[in-house]
């Protein structure tokens, strides 16, 4: 598996991971502690990018998400959710203590983020190939009211299996919304195994590129990468453009990386919470 | 129906900013107004309709108003999570027009026939549901969907339809119209249809007249939600209940009218007969008249199976 997962991912020196990455890797635990159950995988893959657009990029006010100038981010994965509960919380829109309620009765952190519940969630997502069309519907929004907002959305590798996402693809393109900036998380492994058996999205970065996306690829762990990059965006001022993140699924817990079936644990007892915390020991 | 109801989206257009128009693949003579007099708030987006209901979200979030338009089976059979999660779910005021509700495309066959449209964005929490029954209507309703603050599907007729609606008779949505009202007798019944349904109700209602029979017709142009409280009233001391709708008799407004009196009327509940379309796909062509005919749906159809019903509760 491993060698058909990591095929398209091009030769990166990844850093180790620094503290603040294995932090907020410490904080999903916590919520998988609480939850006793989770997409571990697929939110792990995610932290290094959503850690990047909020300590960095993202203009926003956690006292005031609603701002009318605020950078909308749209994580169109919803299952990797917890990489985005635990940039919220470490924002400030909600206490951190919140992350121990996930998934239970009343908690307003679910398995999927819902806009209603979360402050600084943008869109109910979870049903996948969603996203897109809605940054694009907000893209084009934004720049009819002649507001410079940009929009980001953030999808999973084999959440780009649905069609929903291409003909927004088309969509965008066409009204050259250079204020949306598509990622993706290029894990490379679906909840059904390697994306490369299940339905082969090579080549991936010319596909984009023909829907008239600006691209670049970047290695999704990458943290000085990644803020280049993203410094940088838009990558075109009249096209919007998409980056391919190369992560790896479950990064940053050595038995979690690279494997399916950590796409969603359930159940989770307290000896592989414990295995889990032991893997992400700081220094 | 048709011109008369994107026309007015382009008139709240004038009237308001926040109202957008997006089709899918339509007649470019539809747009062109709009495209003329307010280039940037009419899209034409392709055959795209899971993508275009979420940008109609995603525009709405916004705080814009979506008018969003193409053939009724797309707007709701293809895109059916799309209107539950980015529309319902969010709650966002998008309007979905669809064209040729029921058996309107009869010469096109079973995959452009909307014939449970109603029951299945009747089954979404949040959704408002309305099927107007003329283009006079159809102005009256449109006046308020700017204000309304959820989604609604608009289920469009055939267009040319004849006009039996009244403005003195007022339009709200949500709330049933009675558009004739039985005096006494014995042999009372209550008519409940929506749509063009009532206008071959109207004449349904004509026809028991002549032969003694009174009835309330009372049109029901927003099926969801329900005015229960004027099918409630309108059911008491009837004899029977007749719903007529274009529609499968799945989860429509009969069945949403049997709901409200088996959950309204206690053990009063009156005996209730459903006409609308059997639980089959169309295995005929032809006219939406021709149809319409096969599955009793005509006035006289109408009225001969209120007759029938009539017969069961006096014997």
């Amino acid at each position: 598996m491993a060698t058909d997962a990591t095929r398209a991912m091009p030769r990166y020196q990844t850093p180790p991971l620094d503290q603040r990455s294995i932090y907020l890797r410490r904080l999903v635990v916590r919520a998988l502690e609480g939850g006793g159950r989770g997409h571990i995988g697929s939110s792990l893959s995610l932290i290094e990018i959503m850690r990047v657009l909020y300590d960095e990029v993202l203009r926003f006010r956690p006292t005031d998400p609603a701002w009318a100038s605020r950078d909308r981010c749209i994580l169109s994965k919803g299952h990797g959710c917890l990489a985005q509960y635990v940039m919220l919380a470490d924002k400030g829109f909600f206490p951190v203590d919140v992350l121990d309620g996930f998934c239970r009765y009343d908690s307003i952190l679910g398995g999927h983020p819902e806009a209603a519940k979360v402050p600084g969630v943008e869109a109910s997502t979870g049903a996948l190939g969603h996203g897109l069309p809605i940054g694009m519907g907000r893209a084009l929004a934004i720049r009819m009211k002649g507001q410079d907002a940009r929009v980001f959305v953030i999808t999973g590798d084999g959440e780009i299996n649905e069609g929903s996402v291409w003909e927004a693809a088309l969509s965008c393109s066409k009204h050259h919304l250079s204020n949306l900036v598509l990622m993706i998380d290029y894990n490379k492994i679906q909840s059904a195994g390697a994306t490369s058996e299940i339905l082969d999205l090579e080549p991936l970065v010319d596909k984009w590129r023909s829907f008239g996306f600006a691209t670049a690829e970047v290695d999704g762990h990458d943290v000085e990468a990644l803020r280049r990059l993203l410094y940088q965006v838009p990558l075109d001022h009249d096209r919007p453009t998409a980056i391919i993140c190369h992560t790896i699924k479950g990064k940053g817990i050595a038995f979690t990386e690279n494997d399916a079936e950590w796409h969603h644990k359930s159940s989770l007892k307290a000896d592989v919470i414990a295995e889990m915390y032991a893997a992400l020991r700081v220094g | 129906m048709r011109p008369t109801c994107v026309n007015k989206v382009f008139d709240l257009a004038e009237r308001d900013p926040r109202v957008v128009y997006i089709g899918s693949d339509l007649s470019p003579d539809l747009t062109a107004r709009m495209k003329q007099e307010m280039p940037g708030r009419a899209f034409m987006e392709g055959v795209s309709e899971a993508h275009v209901v979420g940008m109609a979200a995603g525009l709405a979030m916004e705080g814009f108003i979506p008018f969003v338009h193409t053939i009724a089976t797309f707007i709701t059979r293809r895109c059916y999570e799309q209107v539950a999660v980015d529309l319902c779910l969010h709650n966002l005021p998008v309007r979905l027009i669809g064209n040729g509700g029921g058996l309107v495309y009869a010469p096109l066959g079973p995959t452009h026939l909307a014939i449970e449209d109603v029951a299945i964005m009747r089954a979404l929490p949040n959704m408002t549901v309305v099927s107007v029954c003329d283009a006079d209507e159809m102005v009256r309703f449109m006046d308020q969907t700017l204000d309304w603050p959820g989604p609604i599907y608009i289920r469009l007729a055939k267009g040319f339809d004849p006009i039996v609606s009244r403005e003195e008779l007022g339009f709200e949505i949500g709330k049933a119209i009675p558009m004739r009202v039985a005096a006494g007798g014995v042999d009372r019944v209550l008519l409940v249809s929506t749509g063009v349904a009532t206008t071959r109700t109207l004449a349904a209602a004509e026809l028991l007249a002549e032969n003694g029979v009174e009835s309330t017709v009372l049109h029901v142009h927003t099926v969801k939600p329900l005015d229960i409280a004027a099918v409630v009233h309108y059911s008491h001391d009837v004899r029977v209940v007749v719903t007529i709708e274009e529609h499968t008799l799945v989860g429509g407004l009969g069945s949403a009218v049997t709901e409200a009196l088996v959950d309204g009327c206690g053990s009063r509940i009156p005996l209730i007969r459903r006409l609308g379309i059997p639980d089959v796909f169309a295995v005929k062509y032809g006219s939406q008249d021709q149809l319409m005919a096969m599955y009793g749906l005509q006035a006289p159809q109408i009225a001969e199976s209120v007759w029938e019903t009539l017969k069961l509760v006096s014997a």
